[in-house]
């Protein structure tokens, strides 16, 4: 049973892989020469397929998914995976040299795994510590290394090449995908994922007002809010 | 006789003070109004005004925000604190220089709407969210401050929404809105450069203007 997941495992970082070595070598059609997008023919692409995914499976399912899960219990799934989510960034901020920032973390599992009920229930937030947003991404952006082109993965959506490698490291240090048996696993995963996406949902009006072409305005904003959160919300300010 | 026409001069002096008086009065104070408000104090009248107004907007529930609803944001609370000319120039980075005056005017006209249209949306995110204002850091002679926000509902992804405000004139106004790490206002400057490049600032204006005429 495990190596048929980390089977799947090695598929993604296959795909990655492949795609991080072919792609140097594949130059955009037009010359529209974005400097942070080399690849936006094969982006675009991906884009389009990713667009075609989320509207006909991953939408419709998460759609159902609000419709049918009342508010408190989905609050307690998204609360149940956020506090796993934290032992991973608590590692990600100890990793970034933030010693405070990680003991607020894992303080955070701390109390929401007892006092929280096995983290059903976030009591660390109204307690004032706050949830961090970390991954291996924004650790590396923070050891120096640059964002890398602008890559869009299969599923996965808008990546940069170092935060595809961020990626390749967030996998498999996944808790969720320690889980045994495989079934359970990846029934968990399925059902995280689920969860995300339909807290998104709200958030896909600001980008219909706001978007006159959707790849470039989520491109930028994906490469602006990793940018704002490799700084922890304080990036200087860039001009012109 | 020449008392009396004293008299009257004395008294239409007067009267000229006193109206001149109170037309200084009349027209200091609503700076001095202005100025009593700190930012803090003006982004959190702006979050609360524009709540108030998608709270009261009854087709919210079903389709998201009405022009109507917008309309009534852009004009009671957005139009006299935010400074959309400059978040227009912002938005536009170097290639706001490229354009003539008259097609600069259009580019603020055109930018707006998309602006308020994306801010209104942005609020809408959360149906009953708590707006939490973080303490802000500044100098009383700082004439730019950022005001950071949360926004915020159980169970769901707090929302940070950041403000840069600036001094000006007739009191503090919002150059700049954050959401999420995301600026409304520069996000589109890759997409500016790439439609200048391809159809020049017209070119911009009309793609502006399309987006914009999509309800």
């Amino acid at each position: 049973m495990t190596t048929s997941r980390s089977r799947f495992h090695s598929r993604f970082v296959l795909i990655i892989a492949t795609l991080l070595l072919f792609l140097p070598g594949y130059a955009s059609a037009n010359g529209d020469g974005n400097q942070h997008d080399p690849w936006e023919g094969f982006n675009r692409s991906m884009f389009s397929f990713n667009e075609g995914l989320d509207r006909v499976l991953i939408k419709p399912l998460a759609k159902g998914y609000e419709a049918v899960v009342p508010t408190p219990i989905n609050n307690i799934i998204t609360n149940f995976f956020n506090n796993i989510e934290d032992l991973m960034i608590a590692a990600n901020n100890l990793l970034q040299g933030k010693v405070k920032a990680s003991a607020s973390d894992l303080g955070r599992v701390v109390l929401n795994s007892t006092l929280g009920i096995a983290g059903l229930v976030d009591v660390a937030t109204g307690m004032g510590m706050e949830k961090h947003e970390e991954d291996f991404g924004q650790t590396f952006g923070r050891w120096g290394f640059g964002n890398g082109a602008y890559l869009v993965l299969p599923v996965f959506g808008s990546r940069t090449v170092r935060d595809s490698f961020g990626l390749l490291t967030d996998l498999p240090l996944d808790p969720m995908t320690w889980v045994e048996p495989t079934g359970l696993s990846y029934s968990m995963i399925t059902l995280r994922q689920l969860d995300a996406r339909a807290d998104l949902l709200p958030t896909e009006k600001v980008v219909e007002a706001g978007a006159i072409d959707k790849y470039s305005y989520l491109r930028d904003a994906y490469l602006q809010q990793r940018r704002y959160l490799i700084y922890d919300g304080q990036p200087p300010r860039e001009d012109d | 006789m020449i008392d009396a026409i004293e008299k009257k001069i004395n008294k239409e002096t007067m009267m000229n003070r006193l109206f001149g008086l109170i037309l200084a009065l009349l027209v200091a104070a609503p700076t001095w109004a202005a100025e009593a408000l700190t930012p803090e104090t003006q982004i959190k009248n702006i979050t609360n005004e524009v709540l108030e107004i998608i709270r009261n907007d009854t087709e919210l529930q079903q389709n998201g925000i009405t022009a109507t609803a917008i309309a009534m944001i852009d004009a009671k609370v957005l139009q006299p604190h935010f400074n959309f000319s400059h978040m227009t120039s912002l938005g536009m980075g170097k290639e706001w220089r490229k354009a003539s005056p008259e097609q600069q005017g259009l580019l603020v006209r055109e930018f707006k709407t998309l602006l308020v249209r994306t801010y209104s949306n942005a609020l809408t995110i959360y149906k009953d969210p708590t707006i939490n204002f973080k303490p802000a850091r500044y100098q009383p002679t700082d004439t730019e401050v950022l005001i950071r926000t949360q926004v915020l509902q159980p169970g769901t992804k707090t929302v940070d929404i950041d403000y840069s405000l600036e001094k000006l004139g007739d009191g503090w106004k919002v150059f700049d809105v954050v959401v999420a790490g995301v600026s409304l206002v520069t996000n589109y400057r890759q997409f500016f450069s790439q439609e200048i490049r391809n159809g020049g600032i017209e070119g911009a204006i009309k793609s502006l203007q399309a987006k914009n005429q999509t309800p």
